[in-house]
């Protein structure tokens, strides 16, 4: 079972959250020139990486803010919560 | 090797059954192959199987980083069944599903498939909505099943629960006569047997470091045992696909999650068919051993970690005791997990890749075994010629591209 940091509310059971993708994809911003593969690149295109992985977070049961986690992906391990917009933390890769 | 027959049992029988020789060879990697399939799974075997048996291609060697068929072919719910909505996949899994008929034959190894029918219950209106269209759709397609009413599935698996005053009450549900289970081990076992008489060389305890390319055409891999060259390379790695990609320089739309199943203690036989639903999320069916064989759907996030999470554990054996409140006094034996490579629109990628020579086969995310040999065939005829077989032509990587995807969320959905 995973504890989840909201950087709101603090530790809570990971049955309070629903996840939400991969972090830091930005939405691009002049959308009608796009090309089909700039699209596919943003709509589909993952980097599923096997170890450290910043991803989404929604706090769906408790403030149902978003906000970005750093965890590896093999361990499970969560090195550290950050609010949307912020840099976050450089974890190890253990 | 020798044919298996009930004169080889009874040869054997007299020297107290000492003498079996090894199924497969396991020698050392050769400097050089035509083909290399990278994942020792059942749909990497059955790749190798049909390429040396179709295709005439018999310089092969299918590299397994772990041992054969200890990824997601040894740990899935062994479901085979084709009622898929849309005609490509429908086509794709019937296929499969008309080789599964024969492949105990074929191979000569007893892969155990039994075809005791799967139902898929429908719990609303809109869930019976659904059954029948997609029942419809599968007719038209030449696949077999039909719509059931809660009488005749209560006559069938007693066992169930269709009360209607329960809190998700059984309206009907769609039912496969040809659908059914098989043996997940003898598969990879069967097809690797088959794959090594006709001269495979599968290579366990052999990971892929690295992908060699020059001008943007494969040359070959780089391995834990050393470099070896092919000009023809195919990846089938399941979960570990992004990582494949990664190496040959190119992203999948894919993500990796965990998903995983339990098995109880053996019981007296108690249910004869496969029962799915995709309202309260959860399948079950009972091996030939007695242990009721439980899945339900994968983690939300991403993982490699091949372990599940223990709210997916609750949310599973909650929803078989929904369906089942007889089963709440069995005891659970074990518990794992896999990692499934799901795609954004429920269908496999099966196909060639940005760099010449390299093909993937991936993307089958929660339902692949029931694919396992209709995969093989596929993939051997696009390995072989170096263009789409007919049947995987709409399930190219360039789908994502084009927008020509195919939503299978409704069949694959939870029911795998």
């Amino acid at each position: 079972m995973l504890l989840i940091e909201c950087p709101w509310c603090g530790e809570r059971d990971e049955s309070e959250f629903s996840y939400a993708g991969e972090a830091h994809i930005a939405r691009p911003l002049e959308t009608e020139k796009l090309s089909d593969e700039e699209w596919a690149n943003y709509l589909f295109l993952r980097k599923n990486i096997k170890g450290l992985h910043r991803e989404q977070w929604n706090h769906a049961a408790g403030c149902r803010r978003y906000f970005n986690v750093e965890r590896n992906t093999v361990s499970y391990k969560i090195s550290g919560s950050y609010k949307i917009g912020e840099q976050g933390p450089v974890g190890d890769d253990t | 090797m020798s044919k298996y027959s009930i004169f080889s049992l009874a040869r054997n029988a007299m020297s107290f059954h000492q003498n079996w020789e090894k199924v497969w060879r396991s020698p050392e990697p050769k400097k050089q192959y035509d083909v290399i399939i990278v994942g020792g799974g059942g749909h990497g075997l059955a790749t190798a199987y049909y390429l040396a048996k179709e295709h005439g291609i018999k310089n092969i060697a299918v590299l397994e980083k772990g041992w054969i068929g200890g990824g997601n072919t040894g740990r899935n719910t062994t479901i085979v069944r084709s009622n898929y909505l849309w005609d490509e996949s429908a086509h794709l899994y019937e296929k499969a599903m008309k080789l599964w008929e024969g492949l105990s034959q074929d191979l000569n190894y007893n892969v155990m498939f039994s075809q005791r029918g799967v139902y898929n219950l429908g719990h609303n209106l809109q869930d019976m909505r659904d059954i029948e269209r997609r029942v419809n759709a599968n007719r038209l397609n030449g696949i077999d099943g039909y719509v059931v009413g809660p009488e005749e599935i209560k006559r069938a698996i007693p066992a169930l629960n269709v009360d209607a005053g329960c809190r998700y009450p059984v309206l009907g549900a769609s039912f496969q006569p040809r659908a059914g289970v098989a043996r997940h081990d003898a598969v990879a076992w069967g097809f690797a047997r088959g794959a090594d008489q006709h001269g495979v060389d599968i290579i366990q305890n052999c990971e892929v470091t690295a992908i060699r390319q020059e001008n943007g055409e494969v040359t070959g891999v780089e391995t834990s045992k050393g470099t070896i060259l092919a000009k023809k390379v195919g990846v089938v790695v399941a979960g570990h696909c992004s990582v494949l990609a990664d190496m040959a320089g190119f992203r999948m739309p894919i993500e990796s999650h965990p998903l995983q199943a339990l098995v109880s203690e053996p019981i007296k036989p108690v249910l004869d068919t496969v029962v799915m639903s995709n309202a309260v999320h959860g399948y079950v069916s009972q091996s030939d051993k007695g242990d009721l064989v439980i899945g339900a759907g994968i983690d939300s996030y991403t993982g490699y970690g091949q372990r599940g999470s223990f709210s997916g554990i609750e949310h599973t054996v909650a929803a078989i005791i929904e369906m089942f409140p007889i089963f709440s006094r069995v005891r659970m034996n074990r518990q794992w997990g896999g990692i499934v490579d799901t795609t954004p629109d429920a269908c496999p990628i099966i196909g060639n890749t940005p760099v010449k020579g390299l093909y993937f086969n991936c993307g089958w995310g929660t339902g692949g075994f029931k694919a396992t040999p209709g995969s093989g065939w596929v993939f051997a005829h696009n390995i072989a010629t170096g263009a789409p077989h007919e049947l995987n032509a709409a399930f190219g990587l360039d789908r994502f591209t084009s927008g020509f995807l195919i939503d299978e969320h409704g069949a694959a959905g939870v029911a795998h």
